[in-house]
């Protein structure tokens, strides 16, 4: 009996995460939209609903009555699996994201190696998808999609690490609450650069959207992809997008944390401040879309194992005896 | 000069000043407008769906003098006409295809009556090709429909003509 209470009041969380979560994505994608159109001087969606908030939910209902069109030489099983993965994966990660103190789904010790984990796998879902589609472009498009995460997870990997000797913790939570001072923005700074440029290479966004150039590889793994499949990638990316941009404002804007602590600011509840921030980088990532033109390949590739990988390992290298030296490593556990 | 130039792309200050100038755009005016709300100005030469007019009496202007019919280079437009009891000459057929129409606007320069016309209309798609066969009741159709702005464009070139 008491199991199934649990039971329940899981359900009941996770419910009331991942509706949030899902109608955020429709708006986030609006908000990315019109930033875009913004930037050029056009007025964007603004016809659905005020200001056009409901495009998206307009675009979800045309996607669901689109016909699923499964090319005849495709692998189906893995072909239908592939945006299936791509979107829970992108879900899947929000179980450890903490809105504030108390307000986190599953406060696991190793929070962060699981985000890191989870972000990892989503390159399965392009690859699956390019590969069973069976055709050039998402072939090509998911080949790129590969190595180009590959590349960049490494740089992340050790922008995470130095964050963690700043912490002593795995804790998603005690990374935040070890910001209570002073935000990690403020010495790793560029760091957060860095983290910024490979969460927009991770999540193939521009100017890093080598997978799906329009101009060169149709859409990439999904120009076989229609109806909901489609919409299932779609939501899914930008899920990841939000996902890296909460990771971003755990990492170095000190999550829930006001920025000031002090009386008007400090009775905003933590989760608005902590949908704020990963608003504003959603707002820089749109931006940075809206301004920059498309990489090479082979640019992109330098930039990751070149400049990003060695800078970021002599900062790890910096940082860690930057603290052993001065003997304010924090102590473990 | 090479130092500046690695210090720049260091600090990245192309793409900063990339994104402020992105910034200062999303504050100033926009250039497009709400288009089936509102819509863009055109000129009183727009050439745009055709229209046959009548004099104010209601009579039509058309004198089947076929010189539209001569002059259209995509020979889109077919005219039939027979005298009537008032010994005045009138189309019995009047058929243009918009599908092969350029909009060009000679019929409209040649016609010595004004009663071929191109309005101001250009929101004219059909969804299947017959629709865009008009017949003379269609072109007298739009005629009427359209004949106050019509009659101002028409006044309002008439200078330049």
């Amino acid at each position: 009996m008491l199991y199934l209470q649990n039971l329940f009041v899981e359900i009941y969380k996770i419910f009331f995460l991942l509706m949030p979560v899902l109608v955020s994505v429709a708006l986030v994608v609006w908000l990315d939209r019109r930033v875009w159109a913004f930037v050029q001087k056009r007025k964007g969606p603004n016809v659905v609903g005020p200001f056009g908030l409901f495009q998206s939910l307009a675009d979800a209902l045309k996607y669901i009555f689109k016909e699923i069109i499964i090319p005849a030489s495709a692998n189906k099983v893995i072909f239908i699996l592939a945006p299936v993965i791509t979107l829970t994966l992108a879900l899947i990660a929000w179980a450890v994201i903490p809105f504030s103190n108390e307000m986190v789904l599953a406060n696991i010790n190793v929070g962060i190696l699981y985000l890191f984990a989870i972000s990892s796998l989503g390159v399965y879902g392009i690859i699956m998808g390019g590969w069973a589609s069976n055709s050039k472009y998402p072939f090509l498009g998911a080949i790129r999609s590969a190595a180009q995460m590959v590349s960049y997870e490494v740089s992340i990997g050790l922008i995470i690490i130095n964050i963690l000797l700043c912490v002593g913790s795995l804790n998603l939570t005690k990374i935040v609450l070890a910001q209570e001072t002073v935000w990690f923005i403020f010495p790793h700074f560029p760091m957060f650069v860095i983290f910024f440029i490979s969460s927009l290479a991770e999540t193939n966004r521009p100017p890093f959207d080598l997978p799906e150039a329009e101009s060169e590889l149709v859409s990439g793994y999904q120009t076989e992809y229609s109806g909901m499949m489609y919409a299932m990638f779609w939501l899914g990316e930008y899920a990841n997008i939000l996902v890296l941009c909460a990771l971003g404002s755990i990492l170095f804007l000190g999550g829930w944390l006001s920025p000031i602590n002090i009386f008007p600011f400090n009775l905003i509840p933590g989760v608005f401040w902590m949908i704020f921030k990963i608003l504003t980088l959603f707002i820089l990532f749109s931006l940075v879309k809206a301004t920059v033109p498309r990489y090479r390949f082979d640019q992109l590739m330098k930039l990751g194992w070149k400049i990003f990988l060695p800078f970021s390992l002599i900062w790890v290298v910096f940082t860690a005896s930057f603290l052993f030296f001065l003997d304010i490593l924090p102590k473990a556990g | 000069m090479k130092i500046n130039r690695l210090l720049k792309t260091i600090f990245m200050a192309d793409f900063a000043t990339g994104l402020i100038i992105a910034i200062k755009e999303i504050f100033k005016e926009k250039k497009t407008i709400n288009y089936p709300f509102e819509k863009g100005k055109i000129s009183p030469r727009f050439r745009g769906e055709h229209a046959l007019r009548r004099y104010p009496n209601g009579e039509e202007r058309c004198i089947a003098c076929k010189l539209c019919e001569a002059v259209c280079p995509a020979q889109a437009i077919t005219i039939e006409s027979e005298i009537k009891e008032d010994g005045s000459r009138k189309t019995t057929r009047y058929d243009l295809d918009m599908l092969k129409c350029i909009y060009c606007g000679l019929c409209e320069e040649s016609c010595p009556v004004d009663a071929i016309v191109q309005g101001p209309n250009f929101e004219f798609a059909t969804e299947t090709r017959e629709e865009l066969y008009y017949n003379k009741q269609k072109l007298l159709e739009n005629g009427d429909k359209w004949e106050t702005a019509l009659a101002s464009n028409l006044k309002a070139d008439a200078p330049f003509k």
